[in-house]
């Protein structure tokens, strides 16, 4: 039993030194990075109401989501699993404003299972949205952002993968599929499971063009889907075409603001079909099988506070960035005061922290003469004054 | 076909391993090493670029999930139990054919006062099988030798692959149900399809120009293949 004690749960880690500083410097760059953007930190509780938790989302959180019994009204409250429900209630009930609204947040979130490689389940999620702006303009400053978030971070080469829900959305429409067939077919489509994708495709009774245009969806991939999807999909609906022409004056825009990106294009990637509207972005890195980075507009999800408005975001974990940047802990080495009440020395060390310097006190007993290992210096008297000594190291 | 951009392949020994090579020799990738005679896990290919992990077949899917290895070939009866979550599946091989099936003892009838108890490796496929029937079962998992269970009355009946049906036959046992056909699928990691999308789709597109060529596929392989069993295994 004893032995067990110092466990913890899986998917739960805490953050020790030297790691917990590096953290918490690149927690303050980026939200001084967002700040500088003009977008305003919000923070939302921990725990919240599970039916306003799971608003928008759907289905897709519940599950992950931790779940208690709220002993002073009796309803169900919930651990978040996201915060981006959250943030949008923020702004649709609380500031309500007519004027474009930028909001950042970062806190901890829990998951019920794992879905990311090493298996955590609570990741530090930060994010950014801008709601009230709809079009590719908003679009790129969140993609921007992205970009810049992974570069404070330390991360060099970064791929951006680009998608559109009203692609699938408007096909499946056109093809008369059922809510049932819709996400099976879906489904497959996530797995680019080709096979699968053409006996669903006529088991559910498509045929024709639309047959053609949802098979092509899982071959519409790569930097030049765009390209090709003009052709392939030109028998389709007016929302079909108008999402492919919205991702071209997307792609164009961003080509302005980040031309040296590499982007890839990939018309049945849908992370959050269930609620996104439109753009679905994710950004990854080489050697890392999973999105280290996501987002994407997702225009009603305020509808349910009271207030429907356009909105895009993305969010990350700030521990992930932390694993793939080259982020080191670049704080001055410490120094070593002994321990003595003389004005001199205080008005040393006083100077020393105001300067920015970190300076550990030497405490009375048995280990002082020992030096605290991360000191690389000492403050010694001579002739009166308090001087800076190295430390030899042995 | 040339490939500049590393590639490695994730592969099962046996069945599996000796049913692809053909398709990627179309391709133009051969090993230098036999897996059967060297206890190298990794081996050189004749392209300087790729090369391919010799891993346990269950191990597949989570080998490529997770970047370990761009591509690889699993069964569809792994892919049903890993969930396929994180992984393209974009090519069936038509290769280590085989059926999941129920099976059990001939002529006896479910129990009427218990539950029906099934035991099986493919835990997840037996419950979304059943689910799918509105039948509610106990199910025990197994390593292997499923058809041992009913012998001993451990289980009622069993959920395993099912090739040729000795195996079967030899216990007593007969098939019952069909739940899936399974064959061997490309699965290709979801970073290395985006950021290595030049080398995937063309290995791909070879693969799949080798696979539609190939004639009468595995006729030949369904008779030898009780020495390994499945693609599961």
């Amino acid at each position: 039993m004893n032995e067990e004690r110092w466990l913890l749960p899986a998917g739960i880690d805490e953050v020790l030194p030297p790691q917990a500083r590096v953290m918490e410097t690149l927690r303050r760059e980026l939200l001084d990075l967002y700040a500088s953007w003009g977008y305003e930190l919000v923070i939302p509780p921990f725990i919240d109401y599970l039916e306003s938790l799971l608003t928008g989302t759907g289905q897709d959180l519940d599950l992950q989501t931790f779940k208690l019994t709220d002993q002073l009204s009796g309803r169900m409250l919930g651990v978040r699993a996201d915060m981006t429900p959250q943030v949008a209630r923020i702004d649709a009930h609380h500031l309500r404003r007519d004027t474009p609204t930028r909001l950042c947040y970062l806190g901890t979130v829990l998951h019920t299972r794992s879905d990311g490689f090493a298996g955590t389940r609570s990741p530090l999620q930060i994010g950014a949205e801008i709601y009230g702006h709809s079009g590719i303009e908003s679009d790129t400053e969140i993609l921007r952002l992205i970009l810049l978030t992974l570069r404070t971070a330390g991360i060099g080469e970064t791929y951006l993968d680009l998608g559109h829900v009203g692609i699938y959305r408007g096909l499946a429409r056109q093809a008369g599929l059922s809510p049932i067939g819709e996400h099976a077919l879906f489904d497959a489509l996530q797995r680019k499971a080709v096979p699968e994708i053409e006996a669903l495709i006529a088991e559910l009774g498509v045929s024709g063009a639309p047959a053609r245009m949802l098979s092509a969806l899982a071959e519409l991939n790569g930097v030049d889907a765009l390209a090709r999807a003009e052709i392939l999909l030109r028998e389709a609906d007016p929302p079909v075409r108008e999402a492919v022409d919205y991702l071209r004056r997307l792609a164009d825009e961003l080509g302005r603001w980040l031309p040296d990106v590499s982007i890839h294009y990939d018309l049945a990637e849908l992370r959050g079909y269930r609620y996104k509207t439109g753009a679905v972005f994710a950004a990854f890195v080489p050697g890392w099988g999973l999105e280290i980075a996501r987002g994407g507009r997702y225009d009603d999800i305020g509808r349910v506070f009271g207030r429907a408005r356009p909105a895009v975001g993305f969010s990350t974990d700030l521990k992930e960035l932390l694993r793939h940047g080259q982020r080191a802990d670049t704080s001055d080495a410490a120094i070593y005061a002994p321990w003595s009440a003389a004005p001199a020395l205080q008005e040393a060390v006083d100077r020393l922290r105001a300067s920015g310097r970190c300076v550990v006190n030497a405490l009375p007993g048995p280990e002082q003469d020992r030096h605290d290992p991360g000191c690389r210096q000492v403050l010694v008297e001579r002739d009166g004054r308090w001087e800076l000594d190295d430390i030899l190291a042995g | 076909m040339s490939l500049d951009t590393p590639l490695t392949i994730a592969l099962s020994k046996g069945r599996i391993f000796d049913e692809t090579l053909p398709l990627l020799a179309h391709a133009g990738i051969e090993p230098v090493d036999d897996p059967e005679t060297s206890r190298k896990l990794i081996l050189e290919t004749n392209m300087a670029h790729v090369r391919f992990l010799i891993i346990r077949a269950s191990d597949v899917p989570t080998y490529v999930q997770y970047g370990a290895a761009d591509l690889g070939v699993s069964g569809k009866d792994v892919l049903l139990e890993h969930g396929g979550e994180g992984l393209y599946e974009p090519l069936d091989l038509g290769i280590a054919r085989c059926r999941l099936m129920v099976a059990g003892l001939p002529d006896v009838a479910a129990p009427t006062t218990r539950r029906l108890r099934i035991a099986t490796k493919y835990v997840k496929s037996a419950e979304r099988y059943y689910a799918s029937k509105g039948e509610q079962v106990e199910i025990i998992k197994l390593y292997g030798s499923m058809e041992l269970a009913p012998l001993v009355h451990l289980s009622d009946r069993i959920v395993d692959l099912v090739e040729s049906g000795n195996t079967l036959k030899a216990n007593g046992l007969v098939p019952l149900e069909h739940i899936a056909d399974i064959s061997s699928r490309l699965v290709v990691n979801k970073a290395s399809w985006k950021m290595k999308h030049g080398a995937v789709t063309s290995l791909l597109d070879a693969l799949r120009e080798a696979v539609a060529g190939r004639s009468t596929p595995t006729q030949s392989a369904q008779i030898q293949s009780d020495r390994s069993r499945g693609p599961g295994s």
